[in-house]
């Protein structure tokens, strides 16, 4: 059975004004701030938008995106009951629904999770609907859940809650694909129970002229299993902060990224990981290729391993293939250390174009030029590719990526 | 039948401010079924010929001509050059990351036969290939070169030899780096190759640059040269290949060699 509904159709807020969520424990006007060390690693963590100033092109967590095409979301763009919709088709065992008002708002921030931007301290106390997708301890799904949220106006600001829940021991594979116009403010949530199993995928491939600034939030459960790969192609701005914090010992994250940006798109992913337990993993490899004029990504990944940390394992990697002139990468890894009790905490990031040594090599064996640079292109995204793991999306990205090659006449 | 000719060939190679030359005037011609060996002290220039008959961006042919078959070399694009029947076994074969090998061996071989060779034929053709060269089949579904030893690129190269079929194939320091039985398997791959080639009445010419004569025990060369500071500068038979190897380059450098 397939399920469509409009996300979002009650008018704004139903509970109070933006203090009125008392009722909330984890969202109730908490206020965080971690002290120690100063960086932008720690942001304030608060539900009180007034906490969070609007973000100019000085902040640090702002200081690439092109802020004048946010269209205000970033600031005070007044959210509207929209057109967005989800659509999924049901699933043994999982319960996957919306939920509106009062019951809405006690999933906002359900992983344990404060807003560190204004951006998403507005799209809570706004109180969207949430997409629950649940599934309950212990149990295996094997069938992948997939959920697509499509948007179709652009005009008006939007925000969308998807909270992804799985319960202790539970297994289940998550994809989120984003299609369509729009301009939302997206808060995903995920939590892992103890030794739960998650492979969740999200693929933004959204219409040109949609902004989105969106927010995974990822609670990794004690012993937890987590693989997290956020797929960005279309879209005009798409920024995407995914923040990561372990409950308990031995978690384990794979992060994995692909993004291919086209003339004039603006592609960001900001990456969090906080490890605070000990013996936790967390592993994240992202990559993009950037093609035509004015094309740009950044990607910002910090790992903040705390003193109580012992143990951890973690390893970051970014590489960025400029296929045309005019093409711009930024690309920042971030390390901070608290404990040299670790097993591993490398990061490395690399930007370039083709290698001259491998088009050589191709070429060499009788391969015309354009075919070699569309072999090394393909080997660039399917080295992540092949470890996401979800047969649909391996396919729905490999596509995509022949329709990118062919924008540039590969 | 295939004939490689290079005459006076100058090549700078291009660094970033300046250009160098390493090939002051090399003369050398290689008809089909030939085996010729090159030998020469480190930094002679030999891999610098492999490279620049092959077309790598890096090196500038400043003068001089090389003919395949009387057709112009030094005019052809790189991948021109490996269609019109020359192969380049590489000293350092570089490692593509998630470009399986499979889907490379099956791309070049549609380049170069023109057409995309029968799929039941071609599995078939790779497997028997991938076997008389002692790879295991796992090899296919990899990276192309990743993750693979020095023997294993080796071998590797020489299965895209014989899957490619040239009329002229160029081994640069095919050997090094091979322990004694994948010398044995590697050099009875190009022997193979060799007579399969003259059975078809297609006779490959061979250029096999070497360091040493262990391989020439099971390639028998027909020519071998002496190569110093980028030319050839004596040739003769396998005997001047045993004189190297016992007496080293001195005679032609007027210096020792370091070991
Ligand atoms: N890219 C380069 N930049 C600068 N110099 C180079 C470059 N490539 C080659 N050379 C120089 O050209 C000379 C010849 O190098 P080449 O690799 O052709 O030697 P070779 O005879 O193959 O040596 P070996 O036996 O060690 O393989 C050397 O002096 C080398 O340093
Ligand atoms: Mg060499």
């Amino acid at each position: 059975m397939t399920t469509t509904q409009i996300l979002n159709p009650t008018a704004g807020p139903t509970l109070g004004g933006p203090n009125g969520l008392a009722a909330h424990s984890h969202v109730g006007g908490r206020t965080v701030r971690t002290s120690g060390v100063a960086s932008h690693l720690h942001p304030v963590a608060s539900s009180d938008v007034a906490d969070h100033p609007v973000p100019t092109s000085k902040s640090e967590l702002w200081k690439f995106a092109p802020l004048r095409r946010l269209r205000g979301l970033h600031a005070d763009a007044e959210f509207t009951v929209g057109a967005l919709t989800a659509t999924w088709d049901a699933i043994d065992g999982v319960d996957v629904r919306v939920v509106s008002g009062a019951a809405g708002r006690a999933l906002k921030g359900a992983s344990d999770y404060l807003p560190t931007d204004r951006v998403t301290a507005r799209l809570m106390e706004y109180n969207p609907d949430t997409l629950l997708i649940d599934v309950p301890a212990d149990s295996t799904i094997t069938e992948p859940v997939v959920v697509t949220i499509d948007g179709a106006d652009a005009s008006i600001a939007e925000a969308a809650h998807v909270l992804i829940r799985l319960g202790d021991h539970a297994t289940a594979t998550v994809v989120l694909k984003e299609q369509g116009s729009a301009t939302v403010a997206h808060l995903v949530e995920i939590l892992a129970g103890d030794g739960a199993n998650l492979n969740m995928a999200t693929i933004a491939d959204w219409a040109a002229d949609t902004v989105q600034l969106a927010h995974h939030h990822i609670s990794v459960g004690r012993d937890a299993k987590v693989k997290h790969s956020l797929l960005t192609f279309g879209g005009d701005v798409v920024r995407t902060a995914v923040d990561v914090d372990y409950r308990g010992p031995g978690g384990d994250l794979e992060m994995l990224g692909l993004y291919f940006a086209d003339a004039g798109q603006y592609l960001e992913h900001r990456i969090f990981i906080d490890h605070t337990p000990p013996n936790c993993r967390s592993e994240v490899l992202y990559k993009g290729a950037l093609q035509g004029d004015h094309a740009r990504t950044a990607w910002v990944g910090d790992v903040l391993i705390r003193a109580m940390a012992e143990g951890t394992d973690s390893y970051e990697m970014n590489r960025n293939l400029l296929l045309t002139d005019g093409a711009r990468a930024d690309s920042v890894p971030n390390l901070e250390i608290e404990t040299g009790e670790i097993i591993k905490a490398a990061h490395a990031s690399a930007t370039g174009r083709y290698d001259d040594d491998h088009l050589f090599y191709l070429q060499s064996r009788g391969i015309t030029p354009e075919m070699a640079k569309r072999l090394v292109v393909r080997g660039f995204f399917h080295e992540v590719l092949n470890k996401v793991g979800i047969s649909s999306v391996i396919d729905h990205i490999s596509d995509t990526v022949e329709r990118e090659l062919a924008i540039s006449g590969m | 039948m295939a004939k490689l000719e290079i005459s006076d060939l100058h090549v700078s190679v291009i660094t970033e401010d300046t250009s160098k030359e390493i090939l002051c005037g090399v003369n050398l011609t290689i008809d089909a079924g030939e085996t010729h060996a090159i030998m020469g002290p480190n930094g002679s220039g030999k891999s610098t010929l492999a490279y620049s008959l092959a077309g790598h961006p890096k090196y500038r042919v400043t003068s001089g001509t090389v003919l395949l078959d009387g057709a112009d070399v030094l005019s052809m694009t790189v991948d021109q050059r490996a269609r019109a029947g020359l192969f380049l076994a590489m000293q350092y074969p570089v490692e593509i990351p998630g470009v399986t090998t499979s889907n490379f061996l099956r791309t070049a071989a549609t380049a170069v036969r023109g057409q995309a060779p029968g799929v039941r034929q071609w599995l078939k053709e790779v497997k028997d290939e991938m076997e008389s060269l002692q790879m295991d089949p796992d090899f296919a579904q990899r990276s192309v070169n990743e993750g693979f030893s020095g023997g294993e690129k080796k071998r590797h190269e020489i299965l895209q030899m014989s899957l490619l079929k040239p009329k002229i194939a160029i081994l640069d320091e095919t050997d090094s780096g091979l322990d004694i039985d994948a010398l044995r398997v590697v050099s009875e791959g190009v022997n193979r190759y060799k007579a399969e080639s003259a059975a078809a009445g297609e006779a490959v010419g061979v250029l096999l640059i070497t360091h040493y004569t262990r391989i020439l025990r099971y390639i028998q060369p027909d020519f071998v040269h002496v190569f110093v500071a980028g030319q050839v500068a004596e040739s003769g038979g396998s005997e001047l290949a045993e004189e190297l190897e016992a007496d080293g380059y001195v005679r032609f450098t007027g210096q020792a060699v370091p070991a």
